[in-house]
């Protein structure tokens, strides 16, 4: 039984050195994250313990500065806008993917890659910008108030787009050539050996992506914040205007105080046990699919 | 018998006729040549370098036909020209003609899928597609059309039990095929081939990437085939080319680019070479 793990079985002072650096950086990476863990925990913690957290459910609005709690409209107004996004993302990203692989000349597809990496390199902050100055203003147009979900739901978009995209490309890239032979001979069209090989064997790492997106949906504050409306209620159409969790952080922490701050604290765990929820539920999808992906 | 009841039914519902290819139904015997791929001076070219020149040869139905030939010599390009599979390399220009049954594979008005349903191909590499056993051959029998179940499942079957795989896996035919050992995905890629129920299979060096004990069960499974299908199988073991081919295609590279030096019956080409290239190469001296 040989323990490489443990005792990379050499003698040499390189390998050792290697060891110890790459130890302390290990450590120091999982110490940064227990201790934002810890640090959203303890400030969180009179919140949690003094108030009820039933009250963050059951309490009759979001207005701190009377003791009132509910953080319920934020995670709708959240999760809603992230749904949509993905929903929309997901098949444009999907697309141009496939677009890039197996349908695009080369003469295309580089430079079309080029625009989609460029569209991930643009910061969130001129997303919303450019939300709040041209967007907000065509929604109005066609249903005020402008500032709203759907508003919130395109910027998101167009955010994790490159993502989703970049991500299944080269999910898509990295299938042995031999899958696509092997389809060919045997006869299959292009749409059946992308629907059949392709999608599945490249799986795994689309999901990955999906799941990547979906956590930066979830976080993002800049660009939502700017073209939401960031009215605390639970959306009932798709011009209604929406807070996100992330959103009501930047906009509160200035000026919050006591129980106020500490919730705003709780804002920040819930949101971390949805980012967590999502890694936990791409784990599973993981260990589900194992048996078709591995080894391949 | 000592095994306990409910484990030897198990076997005996897997291991019933192991193997069941029936009676002959098509085709004259290989003493009897009736040609199915005519091939009429095909040259290919990868770019400016020329892969083939001028091959001239016919391939007779129900017959197994090896190539044989030093690395190079434009073997598999052969093979892959047999069924448009160099389609896919970009670059490549075909000159000549290739007639399967009297139509020819280079014209326009082919329709190349329908062309490979028909045409099987087996790769060195065993490459099972990351799906279970079942999806395996499922997934190119939907892509033509067969999707009712039971016919999906009755072929699915079928096909195992004529390459003997049927009795390793029947009870786990929705486990990933990636699971199974390298031989047994080699049998499976043959039985996803002769799914579509093809009238020729080509084979390139398929034993070569298995074990010696996967590659006589692969090689016995060829021999098996002989007379349903027309076989096509390059490989680089003149042991095995003597072993189960009927015929014999012998290339070598000529100025750069391969040509066929000599075609006959396997047992001529073995015992009684009439190029002195074949000679030199069947008796080891060259290649």
């Amino acid at each position: 039984m040989i323990w490489s793990k443990r005792n990379i079985l050499s003698h040499s002072v390189t390998d050792k050195l290697v060891q110890w650096v790459l130890r302390f950086g290990a450590v120091i990476a999982a110490l940064v994250m227990l201790l934002i863990l810890f640090f959203l925990l303890r400030e969180s913690w009179p919140a949690m313990f003094q108030l009820a957290p039933a009250r963050f459910l059951l309490d009759a609005s979001w207005h701190p500065l009377e003791a009132s709690y509910n953080l319920m409209p934020m995670l709708s107004g959240t999760v809603l806008a992230s749904i949509g996004a993905l929903l929309l993302a997901i098949p444009l990203g999907l697309a141009s993917a496939l677009f890039i692989v197996f349908y695009a000349s080369a003469h295309l597809a580089t430079p079309y890659k080029r625009l989609i990496e460029l569209l991930a390199g643009i910061p969130s902050v001129v997303f919303g910008f450019w939300g709040l100055t041209t967007l907000v203003p065509l929604i109005t147009q066609w249903h005020p108030p402008g500032a709203s979900l759907l508003a919130a739901i395109l910027v998101l978009a167009l955010m994790i787009l490159p993502t989703i995209t970049l991500t299944a490309f080269s999910a898509l890239q990295a299938i042995p050539d031999e899958f696509l032979q092997n389809a060919a001979a045997l006869g299959m069209s292009r749409w059946g050996m992308i629907y059949g090989v392709a999608l599945p064997a490249a799986q795994t790492g689309i999901v990955a992506g999906i799941i990547l997106a979906a956590g930066r949906a979830l976080g993002e504050t800049m660009a939502v914040l700017m073209v939401a409306g960031n009215v605390v209620q639970h959306p009932t159409t798709l011009f209604d205007p929406i807070r996100t969790l992330a959103a009501n952080i930047a906009l509160e922490m200035a000026y919050a105080m006591g129980d106020h701050r500490a919730v705003l604290f709780v804002t920040g765990l819930l949101l971390m046990l949805l980012v967590m929820l999502l890694a936990a539920t791409a784990g599973w999808l993981r260990r589900n699919n194992q048996d078709w992906s591995s080894s391949a | 018998m000592t095994s306990n009841p409910a484990q030897s039914t198990q076997i005996n519902r897997c291991c019933d006729n192991a193997f069941t290819l029936g009676p002959l139904q098509t085709g004259p015997a290989c003493c009897d040549p009736e040609p199915v791929i005519q091939v009429k001076n095909l040259s290919l070219q990868y770019g400016t370098k020329t892969a083939l020149e001028n091959v001239t040869l016919d391939i007779y139905r129900g017959c197994i036909t090896a190539l044989i030939g030093p690395s190079g010599c434009g073997k598999t390009s052969f093979l892959s020209a047999l069924n448009r599979l160099i389609d896919l390399i970009p670059g490549c220009k075909v000159q000549g003609r290739i007639l399967i049954d009297g139509n020819d594979i280079y014209d326009a008005a082919c329709d190349v899928q329908a062309l490979r349903r028909q045409i099987g191909m087996v790769f060195q590499k065993p490459v099972p597609f990351p799906l279970s056993i079942r999806r395996n051959i499922a997934l190119p029998l939907h892509e033509h059309g067969i999707k009712q179940r039971a016919e999906v499942e009755a072929i699915i079957e079928q096909v195992l039990r004529d390459v003997g795989l049927w009795h390793e896996v029947c009870d786990r035919l929705d486990t990933a095929a990636h699971s199974l050992s390298g031989g047994q995905q080699q049998r499976l890629c043959i039985a996803r081939a002769l799914a579509l129920s093809p009238q020729i299979l080509l084979m390139d060096e398929p034993c070569s990437a298995l074990d010696p004990i996967a590659s006589g069960v692969v090689e016995d499974l060829i021999s098996r085939l002989r007379g349903r299908y027309t076989i096509v199988i390059v490989t680089h073991n003149l042991a095995q080319a003597r072993r189960i081919a009927n015929y014999a295609a012998v290339f070598w590279v000529k100025e750069r680019a391969g040509e066929l030096v000599e075609f006959g019956q396997c047992q001529h080409i073995f015992e009684t070479p009439a190029h002195e290239l074949t000679a030199s190469y069947i008796n080891g001296i060259r290649g």
